[in-house]
């Protein structure tokens, strides 16, 4: 049992722990020993803390001989480089904060420590997670577990890819434009992104930050519930956070969709997508009929603008949230004579190509007399998407799509084409305008093998309801996972 | 490539847009940004296929109440750690080339 | 003034940036204490380390509308902090948090104190007060910049004024008025030397009796309310010749030199500014809860500008009086406090003033710290009223006071100086005198007026400088006619 454990989900070793039949040190050595072994063809982490994680892991065997320790105490898990860690490198994946130590954890890093949570490693992304494969990062690309010629998806390709090759138990990601869901269908894993301002953002380094949202990848559905519970919650650290009341995400999952109404939208079946990810999301929602739940057809005429009008706003935000790295209190620095040359050799040598294209557009976009017709339009598009959503709610529980229109692509192929790229997140990014909740999980192979990954959009705070149908979904067994080759 | 006969932005601009957002281009990098921008403005004139006269911006979703912080100083119990990551201090103050006003 | 200053008229609006008086910085738990060792009062919200949020104090947002209620403004019940964007050491987010298109308070305006001689007050509107985080400190070294980010998130408000000022004089009026409302509201303790009231100023001329406005330029680097005046006075004359010769204003930032009293062109080359406000997602939109502003109106002290008209009207001091008394919190609450059981304001306005000011001025400290207790200084002044001393000997004893710190009565005693009021003392002593000089007397009686000062002076001699002088008069006329 405890040589391949790193295989358990967290519920099987939840169990395992607090029975004591597997300690969190065992647990976590097989992590690190998988780590070890597939890392060379993966490249899933930026940094691993074995030494770290062994001592958490000794501290968590200490709380779980006591009883009554928290749900995640001894489990092992992957952060994504991008939350704070005390004490630990955090690069955002960035050649300009490549030497970065923060001196504070981001809120969801505390309170999973307190928790006895396990940190194997920092998780590779996209620089500053601007990007849909994981190969803008300073670190090299993170390769997918299930075809190493392939992306893992992003920009939480690390934390997805760790999952599927069980290089830990979970993840951290967050999620701006899909960054959580299209690397967990690329990578055949589960992950959800909460409402925006479910989770609090302090200390996740900010890509932009009216959509960043911070999630779990999982193993399952349930798995993704029980680290949510944890993760969510009021912070007096961040004002934008919600103060309500988090529910037992666990205790929602009945298994039962009878009766639930599923919304599915014709603008998501768009032509030029994979045949065999049409086919597996149909038969999915198919089999929520058979399984008693109710399905109607519902119209998101907006969202064909969606990507036009993310891009806008990210790259606005991204652009002043950018402005801080400018080799003074920490980064990267060129040296030159004059503060000019230092902002502008420092910038141009730490940021990578993507990067840089973004903040040039966004700056462009709140520019002197470009404002009203970029920035400004594309804010109120985002009132005109939020509606759509409104108003598709009002006739259904929850929305079914596919994640992605394809399943995971070859490396390099959209790299010399940043619009191709983009478009990859064509049915993630309206979510995130409309700061609802998202899950992906698999419901299927392509003819390649590939993972496809089914999405379910909730209403606002209607994580109960999505995962509940993600986790009947899985239960039901019409899915036989298949594990990755790695 | 798009070339600086492009009609949503040209290379001046982008020069005074790289000026603003401080980023160091070379002639070639200039050039690539150039099309790039160009192919995404293209891209992104689709929102104007929308009429928005009447419809509000959004700037921000979720649950966002009025959360404020009382008056109360919380001392940082190590200042020195501000410094921590600093590429050049003198004098527990961070150091840049002489600012010119 | 010259004879081309005469045909020009000068337009003049202020931007002033107000400290607040709080205890922690406007979006981190940082304090705002002035004086520290560089980087003590910073954290990672107030240096912008990657990741970090900021969260409102909300002090601020009371303190705020204070000022913006005692200016007349309206309060904005939701506006929203933007960000204004551009790259500067000092500047540690790459952007400052302010407020752009919604600030929180809009329009109202100040009323400045008339001079007797102009009539009524003046008043200069505002465009806006809103609210904003400091930046850091940059030093300057001879070889490089060091930056200091104590100040960086110390919460000001801006309060811009309409361009409704008309010479640099009237410039200082507005400054002094809106420093003393400051401090009055306990909103900012206004101290310029310590950079927690800093004014720019926008300046342009054009010739007297256009409508249109000339090029303006924005003048800084002014740090006291003379500098403002003669930066402010250079740079009318400046662009007066400017346009006498022919050339043109050129709209630009320049820098007050105090040392050569002139105004020079910011040095730094004009990297394109462009700010690129946008809404701060970090922050929820400011909600001003309806029964707040009513609590804040409803605790309002009275201000200046009701003080002065109050001090006018019914207590009958002129324009000056009143503006020198209201200008300080402290000074009108003392002078109010002297008041009680004495008839006399006007004495008790003036002693005030010359007195009680010299001495507070002179030890640079605090009223409290410095002069007696008003109600001393009131029944000192009683005495004066009633005879029991004279105004130099209540002069002597306020000045012993000051250094004993020692009560009224008990000093006058003392020092001896109680004054005999007693005419039947006096009476006699008058009768002697009388008596002494009778070739005085008969040319007194014949027609030498004069000669009554002398036998004042005489018995006032006699009863050792302590007579009431006012009883001697009357005794000594009496029997003086008496034949």
């Amino acid at each position: 049992m405890a040589t391949d454990s790193f295989r358990l989900t967290i519920t099987e070793a939840r169990e395992l722990l607090r029975k004591r039949e597997l300690s969190a040190v065992e647990l976590t050595r097989a992590c690190l020993d998988r780590i070890d072994a597939v890392e060379p063809l993966l490249n899933s982490f930026i940094t691993v803390c074995a030494d770290e994680a062994l001592a958490q892991a000794r501290e968590a065997d200490r709380r779980l001989a006591k009883g009554g320790a928290p749900p995640l105490c001894g489990i092992p898990l992957a952060i994504k480089d991008i939350y704070a860690t005390r004490g630990v490198r955090t690069t955002c994946a960035s050649k300009i904060l490549e030497n970065f130590v923060p001196t504070y954890d981001a809120t969801v890093i505390a309170r999973l420590r307190a928790e006895g949570a396990v940190f194997v490693g920092k998780a590779n992304l996209d620089e500053f997670a601007m990007g849909s494969s994981t190969e803008n990062s300073a670190f090299g690309p993170t390769r997918n577990p299930y075809d190493t010629q392939r992306v893992a998806g992003g920009s939480s390709g690390g934390s997805a890819a760790a999952v599927a090759a069980d290089q830990c138990l979970g993840s951290l990601g967050t999620d701006t434009g899909g960054s959580i869901r299209e690397p967990a269908s690329f990578c055949g894993v589960v992950g959800i992104k909460p409402t925006y301002s479910r989770v609090s953002r302090f200390g996740i380094v900010a890509y932009a930050s009216s959509l960043d949202q911070v999630g779990p990848f999982g193993k399952t559905v349930r798995d993704c519930a029980i680290m949510l519970r944890s993760l969510a919650g009021a912070d007096p650290a961040d004002s934008t956070c919600s103060t309500r009341p988090v529910p037992d995400y666990e205790a929602a999952l009945s298994g039962e969709v009878k009766g639930m109404r599923i919304g599915v939208p014709k603008e998501f079946f768009v032509e030029g997508m994979q045949a065999d990810v049409e086919n597996a999301v149909r038969a999915a929602i198919a089999h929520y009929q058979s399984a008693g739940a109710r399905v109607v057809e519902v119209s998101l005429p907006h969202t064909q603008y969606a990507v036009a009008a993310y891009y806008l706003i990210a790259t606005a935000e991204a652009s002043a949230n950018l402005e801080r790295y400018d080799g003074i209190r920490y980064g990267v620095r060129v040296e030159a004579d004059n503060l000019l040359d230092l902002y502008r050799k420092t910038r141009a040598r730490g940021f990578g190509a993507e990067v840089k294209r973004r903040i040039m557009l966004g700056t462009f976009a709140l520019s002197t007399g470009y404002y009203d017709a970029y920035y400004l339009k594309a804010q109120k598009v985002r009132t005109l998407i939020k509606r759509d959503f409104d108003q598709a709610f009002a006739c259904c529980d929850l929305i079914a799509t596919p994640t992605a229109p394809t399943t995971a692509f070859r490396l390099g192929e959209k790299m010399s084409d940043p619009l191709q790229m983009y478009l990859s997140d064509i049915f993630t990014i309206s979510v995130n305008l409309a700061g609802l909740p998202g899950l992906a999980l698999p419901c299927g192979y392509d003819a390649e093998g590939m993972p496809i990954g089914l999405q379910l959009i909730g209403p606002a705070f209607g994580e109960e309801i999505i995962l509940r149908a993600g986790d009947a979904y899985e239960r039901s067994g019409v899915l036989t996972r298949k594990p990755a080759v790695v | 490539m798009a070339t600086e006969k492009t009609n949503k932005i040209n290379l001046d601009q982008v020069r005074h847009i790289a000026l603003l957002a401080r980023l160091e281009l070379t002639a070639d990098e200039e050039q690539r940004m150039l099309g790039d921008l160009e192919q995404m403005l293209e891209y992104v004139d689709k929102l104007n296929e929308l009429d928005t006269a009447a419809v509000e911006p959004t700037a921000q979703v979720g649950d966002i109440g009025a959360a404020m912080r009382d008056d109360v100083v919380a001392t940082c119990d190590d200042p020195q750690s501000i410094l921590a990551n600093a590429p050049d201090a003198r004098e527990q103050m961070f150091k840049v080339p002489k600012i010119i006003e | 003034m010259s004879a081309s200053s005469e045909k020009y008229e000068a337009v003049i609006g202020l931007e002033v940036h107000a400290q607040l008086l709080t205890r922690s910085k406007i979006f981190c738990g940082c304090s705002t204490e002035f004086g520290a060792p560089p980087n003590t009062h910073v954290c990672p919200v107030c240096c912008g380390m990657p990741g970090v949020l900021p969260v409102f104090n909300r002090r601020v947002l009371e303190l705020a509308i204070r000022m913006g209620l005692a200016a007349h403004c309206t309060i904005a019940p939701r506006s929203i902090f933007d960000r204004k964007n551009y790259f500067y050491p000092d500047l540690p987010k790459g952007y400052q948090i302010s407020q752009y298109e919604t600030p929180l308070c809009k329009g109202g305006y100040i009323e400045l104190p008339g001079d007797g001689d102009n009539g009524g007050p003046t008043r200069i509107r505002l465009v806006r007060i809103h609210l904003e985080e400091d930046a850091g400190k940059n030093i300057h070294a001879p070889d490089c910049s060091l930056v200091d980010f104590n100040r960086s998130g110390v919460p000001l408000t801006e309060i811009v004024s309409e361009p409704d000022i008309r010479t640099p004089e009237q410039a200082g009026a507005y400054l002094r008025e809106l420093r003393s409302m400051l401090r009055y509201l306990e909103v900012s303790d206004g101290n310029m030397e310590e950079g927690s009231f800093r004014c720019d100023a926008n300046v342009s001329v054009r010739p007297r009796g256009s409508d249109s406005l000339g090029v303006k330029t924005e003048v800084k680097n002014m740090n006291s309310f003379r500098h403002v005046e003669h930066a402010i006075a250079y740079e009318i004359e400046r662009q007066i010749e400017l346009l006498e010769a022919g050339e043109r204003v050129v709209q630009e930032t320049r820098l007050w030199d105090p040392d050569r009293g002139v105004t020079r062109p910011m040095r730094s080359k004009e990297y394109a500014h462009d700010y690129r406000y946008f809404p701060e997602p970090d922050l929820p939109p400011l909600i001003v809860p309806p029964d707040l502003v009513e609590q804040i109106r409803i605790a309002m002290p009275e201000l200046p500008a009701a003080r002065r008209a109050r001090y006018t009207s019914e207590m009958g001091l002129t324009p000056y009086e009143a503006n020198v008394l209201t200008q300080e919190r402290e000074i009108a609450d003392y002078f109010e406090a002297v008041l009680p059981g004495l008839k006399n304001r006007k004495a008790a306005a003036n002693w005030v003033m010359t007195e009680v000011l010299r001495v507070v001025n002179e030890s640079g400290r605090g009223v409290a710290q410095s002069v007696p207790a008003p109600a001393e200084v009131g029944s000192l002044l009683k005495m004066v009223e009633d005879g029991a001393i004279s105004l130099n000997a209540a002069k002597t004893a306020f000045a012993a006071m000051c250094k004993s710190g020692k009560n009224a009565k008990a000093t006058v005693s003392e020092l001896g100086l109680l004054q005999v009021s007693d005419e039947a003392a006096i009476a006699a002593a008058c009768d002697e005198v009388i008596c002494a000089e009778p070739a005085k007397v008969a040319e007194y009686r014949g027609g030498r007026d004069k000669l009554f000062g002398f036998f004042v002076g005489q018995v006032m001699k006699a009863m050792g400088g302590k007579a009431n002088p006012k009883i001697i008069n009357e005794v000594l006329r009496r029997k003086l006619a008496a034949s």
